[in-house]
């Protein structure tokens, strides 16, 4: 039974690097925003599963946190915020999905070898998925280099912010509450933060691409 | 003492060194026939494929004996030639001798219209460079080796600039050769370190060294360079795509075939028998630089334009696959995996014969195009099927085996690959593990890529409409021609058939150098190709061709029995539109327009591209390689400038000189007194 | 080998026959009941290929005789190829003569012919549809060959017939490295079967047909067994992905009982599977042809993920 449980949570784990794969490879704001809920999603569903296994219920209320901030509250905010910057059908242009994905691939290589050592050290049910984990803070920060568009920068930060709860879960069964409810915070007040930054380039750029930043360094 | 050879008791090595010399024979019989065509090429090449028959049959029988050596009072003083003819070099010389008798059947036909060079010369130096190549396989000293080495580069810069008088061939020529002597350098270097210093160049002592893992690793990467500037791995391999089209076509066909093979003949001399250990990263490193090769040399051919030219891109992607496999070899040795370093050799040593066959087979195919057309452009080919049926079929095998598609050769070899890195995890290096996923799928990428230039290859020059009118009047293969093309096309189809008969010759060659063999796993399984258990993989091609027939004859019969067969010719439909030219079909540059687009970063690409307005529009578009851009022309360019700056040494009047040599004497003098 | 393996494998080939069209069919069926129309019968393929039989074959004036041998030849690729998957059992005779590998070089093989006969003639759109589907071919099997050893990874085996034995009779476990071939073959199969996203079965518009566009010139019953061997593939790939993702309920050797019992369970997975499809098909739109290599490297990068997560998982 708990073999099965743990190769549950490594279907989950793989769910979520397939996701991220996903990310990278989208042009679509909309469905980004759409794939960005469903990482939310399971990774909740990964934290309860883990919590289950090993009989943590701390882990339950985190979960419960994840799905309220991740599934529900962000992805509402960044709705809002597109219908509002009226970028809903925006369709990011510059970027070649082979060449990503390449790299990408030498990124997973890269944080499962990394990851091996330390897994070995670990005792958790869900040892085997650190690399994972590592290997999609690192593909969402790739996300973040290459996008040129405030939005799906946000969501490349967020998704960071994902694999790294999904790290500590994997890794040591969680963060302390209070850690977690700081970090939570800290998202939230970013997320707003990010807002308002988008609404002000779009006022003085009348764009939201990122690129034009690029003009405010000293000449 | 008897002047008569003791036949009764003669060894494989004494056979093959009478091949050997009655090659040599009959090129310097040509010599003294120098412009008769009738009896150079309907007698003397003849002969010489014989002969090539002979070396295949005692090297199949060589291939099972002990090694046997032997030392010829020739050369120097005091430097006797040391020969052997172990499992290795009787393989080799198995490839040798099948893949000469094909393609001297078919110059027998080709040469007899003449090149540039008279035929009693080109007879000697296609028979000194058969001869010569055969010996470098056999050499069991470094002096005979670098003698042969040489003779081949040779001989064969003689082949390839047959026709001189056109500039082209004479650059290509030039490129060759120094390229070849480059590399060579590199061999010599290599052999230097691995007689660590006995000043005994015989293999025999080289072995016997226990070098430190540095002077090992050092001859390892001299020998990978030096014999890679022969094969043509990345990134010396811009002789090859400029060669092998000046060369005559049966010339190309034994460089492509043969030579190229010699090279890996040299790398598996070196790196399994001359040092008795492998490290890893040598695996590695061949991995990496011939999946480079492979992926770079597909991608390439799958642009080209020109028949030959997309052939020489072809032979770079199979030498990149051998290497590849080598090299999975290499890794699997050096962690003492040996089942597992046989399955990556014997699947190396297999393309390697099948490669010699139906590469062979390819160039004198378009040997045949060009005499019937006198095109060597793909944009001017097209519908030869028609008018030249025989060069068509026999074509169509070669190129489903060089496509490795099943059940012809090509096919064995890479199924084979494919099984050596499916068995692959379980390798104490996780990294390495890692790798291995990445490099089956680039593996599996460079096949498919293959069967796309292979269709693109078959399809403009035999299929579709005429581009030209002339090609009407196309005349089909001789006799002669046939013959030689038609011994190939049967190796392509038995290596295909037979893999499990074939693994049994190679299966000595893989106990030699990994000490483990496919043999006893192979054999007792009927038709099946077995390399491990039947539960684990097994390949029938004879069962899978039968299957296919039947089919293909049930379905013909019923349809036949149930409804009928009847025909009517029309005008083609084409959607309705009557107005068809040749013109409207695929050219060669519109079949590798989506390679082009695909993999743009691969090529230096210049464009020209017509005006909305322009009256008469004109595309066009030439594709370069980087490395000649960024790695070659910059070393010219530097060697260029060295030259000028040494040129101005040069001042043209005789007091100076002189004054330069009596500096050089002071100088001496000085130096000898200290 | 005995006579029940040869009886197997004899019914498995004719299952396949009648199954392939019906299954296209069948497909055709839900595709015009998601978009309101009205649906056309299940044995209309039936039909179309009687129709196609009866007609007389006519053949452009200069055609080789590669363009009228190789309908024959794709067809009877396709035929081999749906007796060496195990649909309904694992016990067949013809299935060590062909692996994994061989199986995708069956598919290659078949897609070298008829793109070799759509070059035949030498009309544009000919050259045109082959090309393009030697695009297409030169990603998807690669993709589909990762896809396979994925699964060879978790049973250790290239051999069609092991891989779903120890598929479909372990104890029940999760390989996540499956769920990532099965994204890719998805991708794949749609990609070699002319499905929507990136070829469309049904249209005739020139510009963007890959598979229609090769067969133009075919008529009668060269046509007939194109389109045959065109449903036996779908078949055929509905039947890999069926043994690799969901493998329970083939029979395995020495089980008469069972392979009376598997037919059904087939017939009710291909039926799902179908309303799949037509469901897919139905909601996404075909993609520019240069989109398409794209979809493809993603499918092929997804499977070669999935091998590395086996191997990170594995150890």
């Amino acid at each position: 039974m708990n073999a099965l449980l743990s190769q549950f949570v490594n279907l989950l784990a793989s769910a979520l690097l397939m996701l991220s794969f996903a990310m990278i490879s989208q042009r679509r704001i909309l469905s980004l925003i759409h794939l960005f809920t469903l990482q939310g999603a399971t990774l909740v569903a990964a934290t309860i599963l883990v919590g289950y296994a090993t009989n943590q219920p701390h882990l339950y209320f985190s979960a419960g946190l994840t799905f309220l901030l991740k599934v529900v509250a962000i992805p509402l905010l960044l709705h809002r915020a597109i219908d509002r910057l009226n970028v809903r059908w925006d369709i990011e242009t510059l970027i070649n999905i082979p060449t990503m994905m390449i790299v990408g691939i030498g990124l997973v290589i890269f944080a499962f070898n990394l990851a091996l050592p330390i897994a070995k050290l670990s005792a958790t049910v869900a040892r085997g998925t650190l690399g994972i984990a590592l290997a999609c803070v690192l593909l969402s920060f790739m996300m973040m280099i290459t996008r040129a568009k405030a939005i799906p920068q946000v969501i490349g930060f967020l998704s960071m912010e994902n694999a790294l709860f999904f790290a500590a879960t994997a890794a040591t069964y969680g963060m302390p509450m209070v850690v977690e409810l700081g970090i939570a915070l800290d998202v939230l007040v970013g997320i707003l933060i990010l807002g308002v930054f988008m609404f002000q380039i779009r006022e003085q750029f009348d764009s939201l691409d990122i690129r034009h930043l690029e003009r405010l360094k000293e000449e | 003492m008897s002047l008569l050879p003791d036949f009764a008791h003669w060894q494989q090595l004494d056979g093959v060194l009478a091949v050997v010399t009655a090659w040599l024979a009959l090129g310097a019989t040509g010599v003294f026939a120098l412009r008769r065509f009738g009896f150079v090429t309907k007698v003397l090449f003849p002969l010489g494929g014989l002969l090539g028959l002979l070396l295949s049959g005692i090297a199949l029988t060589a291939v099972f004996q002990e090694p046997a050596t032997a030392v010829l009072p020739l050369g120097l003083p005091g430097l006797p030639f040391h020969l052997r003819l172990d499992g290795l070099s009787s393989f080799f010389l198995l490839v040798i001798g099948a893949t000469g008798a094909g393609v001297s059947v078919y110059a027998a036909g080709y040469f007899g219209r003449g090149e540039g060079t008279p035929p009693g010369l080109i007879c000697l130096e296609y028979h000194a460079f058969l001869a010569t190549m055969a010996l470098v396989v056999l050499a069991d000293d470094a002096y005979v080796f670098m003698v042969a080495w040489e003779t081949m580069a040779l001989s064969s810069f003689f082949l390839v600039t047959a026709n001189h008088r056109i500039p082209e061939i004479r650059e290509a020529g030039y490129l060759y050769l120094l390229v070849a002597h480059i590399g060579a350098i590199a061999i010599l270097l290599c052999f230097g370190v691995l007689q660590a210093n006995t000043g005994d160049y015989t293999f025999a002592n080289m072995r016997a060294q226990h070098l430190t893992s540095f002077w090992s690793s050092a001859a390892f990467l001299l020998a990978l360079f030096g014999f890679g500037a022969k094969a043509g791995l990345l990134p010396l391999h811009v002789w090859l795509p400029e060669a092998h089209p000046a060369a005559p076509s049966p010339v190309s066909a034994l460089m492509s075939g043969v030579m190229l093979k010699t090279a890996i003949y040299g790398i598996l001399r070196v790196s399994f028998d001359l040092l008795q250990t492998q490290r890893w990263w040598w695996g590695v490193l061949m991995l990496a630089l011939g999946l480079a090769s492979a992926l770079f040399g597909v991608v390439f051919a799958a642009a080209q334009v020109d028949m030959k030219r997309l052939l020489a891109y072809s032979s770079i992607e199979n030498i990149g696959l051998l290497c590849a496999g080598i090299g999975l070899a290499v890794v699997f040795s050096s962690y003492g995996m040996k089942p597992l370093a046989a399955l990556a050799l014997t699947a190396s040593l297999y393309h390697v014969a099948s490669h010699a066959f139906f590469k062979s087979l390819l160039f004198l195919s378009t040997g045949s195009v060009l005499h019937a057309t006198g095109e060597r452009n793909l944009g001017r080919l097209g519908g030869l099927i028609r008018f030249t049926p025989w060069i068509a079929w026999v074509t169509l095998i070669g190129v489903l085996a060089s496509a490795g598609l099943p059940p012809f050769s090509g096919f064995v070899s890479e199924w084979l690959l494919l099984q050596s890195f499916l068995f692959t995890p379980g390798l104490p290096d996780s990294f390495l593990n890692m790798l291995i996923p990445v490099v089956a799928a680039l593996i599996a990428l460079v096949a498919a890529l293959a069967g796309y230039t292979m269709v693109k290859f078959f399809g403009i020059i035999f299929l579709g409409q005429p581009r030209e009118e002339k090609l009407q009047r196309a005349r089909d293969a001789g006799p002669w021609e046939r013959g030689g093309m038609a011994w190939l096309v049967m190796g392509c189809i038995a290596l295909g058939l037979q893999p499990e008969q074939f693994i049994q010759i190679i299966d000595p060659v893989t106990r030699l150098l990994v000490h483990a063999g496919l043999g006893d796993n192979v054999a007792g399984h009927g038709w099946l190709l077995v390399p491990v258990a039947v539960d684990r993989a097994s390949y029938g091609p004879i069962i899978f061709l039968l299957g296919v027939a039947a089919c293909f004859l049930l379905a013909f019969l019923v349809v036949r029995l149930l409804y009928h067969g009847r025909v009517r010719r029309a005008a083609p439909w084409d959607c309705g539109y009557p107005w068809q030219t040749a013109r409207m079909q695929d050219t060669a540059e519109g079949f590798g327009q989506p390679i082009r687009q695909i993999f743009e970063p691969f090529f230096r690409m210049t464009r020209e591209l017509p005006d909305p307005g322009d009256e008469a529009p004109r595309y066009h578009v030439t594709i370069a390689d980087h490395f000649w851009h960024w790695l070659y022309l910059p070393i010219a360019a530097v060697v260029e400038r060295a030259a000028r700056l040494i040129g101005t040494l040069q001042q043209g009047r005789i007091a100076v000189y002189l004054l330069y040599s009596f500096i050089t004497l002071l100088a001496m003098l000085v130096l000898v007194r200290s | 080998m005995n006579a029940l393996a040869f009886a197997s494998q004899a019914l498995e080939i004719l299952v396949a026959l009648l199954l392939g069209p019906l299954l296209t069919g069948w497909v055709n069926q839900w595709r015009a009941r998601l978009q309101n129309r009205t649906a056309p019968s299940l044995f209309l393929p039936f039909r179309t290929l009687h129709k196609l039989f009866i007609k007389e074959a006519v053949v452009a004036e200069h055609a080789s005789p590669l363009f009228r041998a190789a309908p024959y030849i794709v067809f009877g690729c396709m035929v081999l190829a749906c007796g060496i998957v195990p649909t309904l059992s694992t016990d067949l005779p013809l299935a060590p003569a062909a692996d994994a590998i061989a199986l995708v070089g069956l598919f290659a093989l078949a897609r070298v012919f008829i793109s070799l006969a759509a070059m035949d003639i030498g009309t544009s759109f000919g050259t045109l549809g082959a090309r393009r589907e030697m695009l297409i071919g030169f990603l998807a099997e690669p993709a589909l060959l990762m896809v396979l050893f994925s699964a060879s990874l978790i049973s250790k085996s290239t051999s069609l017939t092991t891989i779903v034995e120890t598929l479909a009779h372990r104890e029940l476990a999760i390989y996540p490295s499956l769920a990532f071939a099965s994204v890719a073959f998805t991708m794949v199969s749609l990609a070699e079967n002319a499905r929507v996203p990136v070829d469309n079965p049904t249209t005739h518009l020139e510009l963007t047909m890959i598979h229609e566009a090769m067969i133009l010139e075919y008529s009668g019953r060269h046509l007939a067994l194109i389109e045959w061997a065109a449903s036996l593939k779908l078949f055929a790939y509905s039947c890999i992905g069926l043994a690799l993702f969901f493998p329970w309920g083939v029979a395995e050797a020495q089980a008469p009982l069972a392979l009376i019992l598997a037919l059904p369970v087939l017939v009710l997975k291909l039926a799902i599977g179908g309303i799949a499809l037509a469901v897919f098909e139905t909601v996404s739109a075909k993609m520019r042809i240069f989109r398409v290599p794209e979809f493809l490297a993603a499918a092929f990068l997804l499977a070669v993920i999935g091998m590395l997560v086996h191997i990170l998982l594995g150890t």
